[in-house]
């Protein structure tokens, strides 16, 4: 199973620690296949405390890794969410054990459909079973129990790792104490599914795919994984934001070049983020992740009311969006509280002002992080975790 | 850890029992909820419209969100609460008789505080001088008044009878916010604000 890793996989796996879980008993996916055993990579920071009280949880969302907080084993940049986790951040790894785990289907290291089946010793490919949130969570559970760690004081993510986030709070109330769902949904609309969609035809239309098994053709559909990450990229921006950044401006040129190159730098911009992401993302676990969260629908697996999902927790939620998010727009986070009250939940929710749109809540927004290091600190009391400094 | 807070606060957080929940609805900066969390004890939440207050209550580790007291107290299931309370707030609400009846279902008490609009100085501001009482629990131009529903202490009483609620605690405060025991005639001439303490009956 180790064996024929990716040049990125190998790369992951020797920065970050990992697990094989599944081996005695296979982990159950929604679609109904057992998987097992599997691999699961994670990385941490700091050092659980003796009582095992201070673990948290990240979660990451669709194009992100393990790599939360330290450089990138592929492209040697510092780690997406360094802004909130660092020495002196508000997730500081001196006071809380930071556990940050590569999500099923993904491609850093975590069991995904370029890994062998188990059965024919071939790459699944598109034959990997299509995995859920939720299978991605009972996963983490299971890494969670092999570490020996019984529950968690927060878990927190942004995107789809603000689904993973609500998932935990659904499924395993009481191994999580706090639980910081950011710019997320309880359920992906028709509008991001059309988008995730049209970034999925794009790879599938690319010849050198080959119906996935472009490893098998030594063949690499990175023009069709750069054009899904081009359309996803405007989803995660806002109107203003490209306004400001770019406007109509040109890209290394004085007038139109009455042509099809990168005239503009917007367009350059874009060409640039899908070249880039081809080198550390695998265009089968794009399909498979994508697909996850289409699929995601908590009130749906709660008989359609939302409050059910939640019913009698502890757990404290906070619950923060911004107001140029058009890809998961506050109205998403307010339906969730609605139903937090509606279950009596402790809840706090945040509306943040920025013009960054989605990707705001990777960026340097002094309220989130405000808001944030106050709601810990309020949790950590509660938790008996010390003073914070 | 138990700061002072504003005289009309304090008597409200008199009212609760250590050890229960409350939901403060319309709670501002959440100087009440910290009061209640902090030196009470009281498992506190809160409810503000204005979002610069919410994020601030957060920041400060309350549990406040964003909401509207006329629209989102039905969000909540009945008898969540021991106490909701809603301090010198419904008078700007678009239907307070509305917002009373859901502080009953979603808390077994419901506390409320407003300021008096038959206070003597309101009512000679209006009578003598002609023109909308400008006072300092009323500090607002008519023209840009949150204020749509005010009301005096007895026109409150006159609600609750209609709404067939029982009245527990009923303290008046004159302008320098002392406690006044005067009979209810006086006390609507006499008293600038009032906290009520109800219950379903």
């Amino acid at each position: 199973m180790l064996d024929d890793l990716t040049d990125a996989e190998r790369k992951a796996l020797a920065q970050c620690r990992h697990a094989i879980l599944g081996v005695d008993r296979p982990l159950r996916l929604d679609c109904g296949v057992d998987l097992g055993p599997y691999r699961v990579a994670y990385q941490t920071y700091g050092t659980l405390n003796a009582d095992k009280s201070n673990a948290v949880l990240v979660c990451h969302p669709l194009t992100c890794d393990q790599f939360v907080a330290d450089r990138h084993p592929v492209t040697g940049k510092e780690g997406w969410w360094e802004s909130l986790i660092g020495a002196g951040k508000v997730l500081d790894p001196a006071r809380y054990f930071i556990i940050c785990i590569n999500v099923l289907g993904h491609c850093m290291g975590t069991t995904g459909p370029q890994a062998h089946e188990p059965s024919t010793g071939r790459p699944w490919n598109l034959r990997f079973p299509v995995v859920t949130i939720g299978d991605m969570v009972r996963a983490q559970a299971a890494l969670l129990d092999h570490l020996g760690i019984p529950d968690l004081f927060c878990v927190i993510g942004g995107s789809m790792g603000g689904m993973q986030v609500l998932e935990w709070a659904a499924t395993y109330p009481k191994r999580v104490f706090s639980a910081v769902p950011i710019a997320c949904a309880a359920h992906h609309s028709a509008q991001n599914i059309a988008f995730h969609e049209v970034g999925r035809q794009a790879i599938m239309a690319d010849p050198e795919w080959k119906g996935g098994d472009y490893r098998l053709h030594q063949t690499n559909p990175a023009r069709g994984l750069a054009v899904a990450r081009m359309t996803a990229h405007i989803t995660y921006l806002s109107e203003q934001a490209l306004q400001r950044k770019f406007g109509r401006a040109l890209q290394n040129r004085d007038a139109l070049g009455f042509g099809f190159d990168a005239d503009f730098q917007v367009e350059s911009y874009l060409r640039h983020q899908g070249s880039t992401f081809v080198d550390r993302f695998d265009a089968n676990s794009y399909l498979y992740i994508t697909r996850a969260m289409d699929y995601f629908d908590l009130a749906g697996a709660h008989g359609d009311v939302l409050a059910n999902a939640f019913t009698g927790t502890a757990t404290r939620f906070c619950l923060m969006s911004f107001t140029s998010d058009w890809l998961f727009p506050t109205r998403e986070s307010r339906a969730v509280v609605h139903a937090l009250n509606a279950a009596a939940a402790n809840v706090s929710f945040v509306e943040v002002d920025s013009d960054k749109g989605h990707d705001a809540f990777l960026l340097d927004e002094p309220e989130m992080f405000r808001t944030l290091s106050g709601f810990l600190k309020g949790a950590a009391t509660v938790r008996g975790l010390g003073s914070v400094s | 850890m138990a700061a002072p807070i504003r005289v009309d606060l304090q008597l409200i957080a008199d009212m609760v029992e250590p050890g229960t929940r409350a939901l403060d609805v319309g709670c501002g900066d959440g100087a009440l909820l910290a009061h209640l969390m902090n030196a009470k004890k009281v498992d506190a939440r809160g409810m503000e419209l204005s979002q610069a207050g919410v994020n601030a209550c957060v920041a400060n580790g309350l549990s406040v969100i964003q909401g509207d007291a006329d629209t989102d107290l039905r969000d909540y299931p009945d008898a969540a609460f021991d106490y909701v309370i809603l301090s010198q707030t419904l008078q700007a609400t678009r239907e307070p008789r509305r917002v009373l009846e859901q502080m009953l279902r979603v808390g077994k008490h419901a506390i409320v505080s407003f300021p008096n609009f038959a206070h003597w100085q309101v009512r000679l501001r209006l009578v003598f001088g002609g023109r909308m009482p400008e006072t300092a629990s009323l500090p607002y131009k008519w023209y840009d008044t949150p204020n749509i529903h005010l009301c005096s202490i007895d026109d409150f009483r006159a609600l609750c009878r209609t709404m067939g609620v029982r009245i527990e605690r009923a303290i008046v405060l004159n302008s320098t916010s002392r406690r006044i025991n005067l009979p209810p005639l006086l006390a609507n001439l006499i008293g600038e604000q009032a906290v009520f303490m109800l219950r379903r009956d």
